[in-house]
């Protein structure tokens, strides 16, 4: 498989992009610039970008609790981002939505869910709506090995199968729902309770960006063509805690660092693209500096913006009342 | 009354339902805008079966006819599936259609409530007023079929409690057309509680589409001695009650919010300030009430005109048994409606 320049620059940048985001969203809020509870996607990098660069805006994406990249992924704006995570006027959702909470309907992005499996319900709604209106869109939900034991996702499955709905189902298992370990907390294989539904779902190595995007390729040309649902369970890491400052202390010793040693999806991606000839290491890092000046600039605007005006706590309740 | 100038009181209608009534509003939404779908169990009914294609048209006949006329696409059965209906209606909403979702049984809000209160009602709100969620939630509910607890509820006081959500309650067949058409064109999410033993009730309705707005409260009664609040099915029972005492020279103003949420509290404080007294009739049981929250109301904001201590007719704080003398006195009877009017007016 040959992939454009272009591509790989797009799909590298958006990766660091979240990776550099994340980063420094965890140095942020230990600094107390972010309020309440922050959940990060740094080491899962590979799976959002790699089932996001196949959609436009008009394709809808539903996230979970650990948003952040999906937002990036899906195109919301990082700037608007950083704003609506600091609680500050103007941010995406303008500061009443949060870092659990970040939707830009106008990208396709339906919204953060912080109810685990409270998503995939609601992207059946988006395909309903795509079906029914005629359209080629695809939608998809993001759930983790956490949500998989959700009755939510379960009924989801259920009726996207039933009613034939594009709606793609992208299983993110870290391993770790909260504190507790998949070995413990599924019952049996994420993907067989997929298949078991008699929607096809394919098993991906969640940390190789290109295993990600070709398995997506071929479960939303399925979704696209009115096959019906699909799904994937990428096998995929997490670095941080399960929210930030989250000590951990279910983490194994060196645990952590082993994973960051073999199982980093962004060092895999740049190992693959130098060894293929296709990419130098000096150009990823150039996009590397890129997307922290990118970051930097949104913090500084974050730091620099005034919360919102009192009278947003009363608006926004419903459209008339 | 209603945007299209047409009157209840215009007695050339033909007489219909609340059943009828419903039914014929989905009708005339569906042929009007087709981004407006219908979802749930049985709502065409027979789906996967040998029998009839239209077994049910809803488990109460609410969407009979609607699957033949425009077909199975827009008219969707769907399984035992509270979380996904409510959750299919949801996402549905916020991406360009219109859905009516039944939710059969109002108490079957146990297994998707995750969908109504944090999903639907909080959109708008913690997107920063960026998501539309025009959605319909139909649910039946209510006591005195012998249904017992678990089919028998009226929950409209959890649904109003939440921001986001507007709740509907019909007492007739042409505040139920009105009402209806309205939420489905409302492009906000609204639960519409229909009472079970109201269905057969009925009343001129206009042919034509017609919309009520909500938080206007109706006055099927009028008078300056008693403010006597009912809501659903209590509506009927209050407006007896207000007859009776009628004929003895007692006039009540009966007051039917027709929507607890918005509340139209304006016309219940400016009844009071005439009457100096009120009675709220609820069936739904007694603490954090809409009876409780109306007479709330009324001792914050006019206080100064009671001139007897407010009493609120409710269901007792059980839930709703099966024996059929039990569930009668369950449910607020007209006896203690009368007798809770005739003590407030017995007062200071």
């Amino acid at each position: 498989m040959k992939y454009s320049k272009q591509f790989l620059v797009e799909a590298y940048t958006t990766m660091t992009t979240i990776r550099q985001f994340e980063e420094r969203m965890i140095k942020e809020f230990m600094a107390g610039n972010i309020p309440g509870f922050v959940h990060t996607y740094d080491g899962q990098e590979a799976v959002g970008v790699g089932v996001c660069m196949h959609l436009s805006d008009d394709d809808i994406i539903g996230s979970t609790h650990r948003g952040h990249g999906h937002c990036i992924a899906k195109g919301c704006d990082i700037e608007l981002m950083i704003l609506e995570i600091m609680g500050k006027s103007g941010g995406l959702c303008k500061g009443k939505g949060g870092s659990m909470h970040i939707a830009d309907i106008d990208k396709g992005m339906l919204g953060a869910n912080a109810i685990v499996g409270g998503g995939p319900p609601l992207c059946n709604g988006a395909a309903l709506s795509i079906k029914t209106l005629g359209k080629p869109d695809v939608a998809v939900s993001f759930s983790g090995d956490g949500s998989s034991n959700q009755g939510t996702v379960m009924e989801a499955l259920n009726l996207a199968g039933v009613l034939d709905l594009p709606h793609f189902f992208v299983f993110e298992n870290n391993h770790l729902a909260e504190g507790t370990g998949d070995s413990y907390a599924v019952s049996g294989e994420i993907a067989e309770r997929v298949r078991a539904f008699n929607i096809p779902c394919d098993t991906v190595d969640g940390t190789d960006f290109f295993a990600v995007y070709e398995a997506s390729k071929k479960a939303i040309k399925h979704c696209r063509s009115g096959k019906g649902p699909y799904g994937i369970e990428a096998d995929v890491i997490r670095y941080d805690g399960h929210f930030i400052g989250d000590p951990q202390a279910y983490r194994g010793e060196g645990e952590i660092a082993y994973l960051r040693e073999h199982k980093d999806c962004l060092k895999i991606f740049r190992k693959r693209v130098i060894d293929e000839g296709w990419m130098k290491a000096a150009e990823l890092d150039q996009l590397d500096e890129k997307a922290a000046d990118a970051i930097e600039k949104g913090v500084q605007r974050g730091m620099a913006a005034p919360r919102p005006s009192l009278e947003e706590l009363y608006s926004d309740v419903y459209c008339t009342y | 009354m209603s945007d299209s100038g047409v009157s209840a009181t215009h007695h050339n209608h033909p007489i219909k339902t609340i059943r009828e009534a419903i039914n014929e509003a989905l009708h005339q939404e569906m042929e009007r805008d087709a981004t407006v779908i219908i979802l749930g169990e049985e709502v065409a009914g027979g789906a996967g079966c040998q029998g009839s294609d239209e077994a049910y048209g809803g488990v109460f006949g609410l969407t009979k006819g609607l699957g033949p006329r425009f077909g199975r696409g827009r008219v969707i059965d769907t399984p035992i599936t509270e979380s996904a209906i409510i959750g299919a209606a949801a996402g549905a909403a916020n991406t360009g259609l219109r859905p009516v979702a039944e939710l059969m049984f109002v108490d079957f809000i146990g297994v998707c409530f995750d969908q109504i209160f944090n999903q639907a009602a909080k959109f708008r709100y913690m997107f920063g007023g960026k998501a539309r969620t025009p959605m319909v939630i139909r649910a039946t509910a209510g006591a005195g079929m012998r249904a017992a607890a678990q089919h028998s509820s009226m929950l409209h006081p959890v649904l109003t409690h939440i921001p986001g959500l507007k709740v509907v309650m019909p007492s007739n067949a042409y505040d139920a057309k009105g009402l209806m058409i309205q939420a489905i064109r409302d492009d906000d999410p609204v639960c519409f509680i229909e009472h079970k033993l109201l269905y057969e009730t009925s009343c001129p309705v206009p042919d034509e589409s017609y919309t009520i707005p909500f938080g206007e409260a109706a006055f099927p009664r009028e008078g300056s001695d008693m403010t006597l609040v009912a809501m659903g099915a209590m509506v009927p029972r209050a407006i007896a009650v207000a007859d009776k005492l009628a004929a003895e020279g007692i006039y009540c103003d009966v007051i039917d919010p027709r929507t607890t949420s918005p509340l139209d509290g304006e016309a219940i404080l400016e009844s009071v300030e005439v009457s100096g007294r009120l009675v709220c009739v609820d069936e739904a049981n007694p603490r954090c009430s809409v009876a409780a929250d109306i007479a709330a109301l009324v001792a914050e904001h006019a206080f100064s005109a009671l001139r007897a201590p407010i009493k609120c007719v409710t269901a007792p704080h059980t839930p709703v048994p099966f024996a059929p003398n039990l569930e009668d006195a369950y449910i607020p009877s007209e006896e203690r409606i009368e007798q809770a009017v005739r003590d407030v007016l017995g007062g200071r």
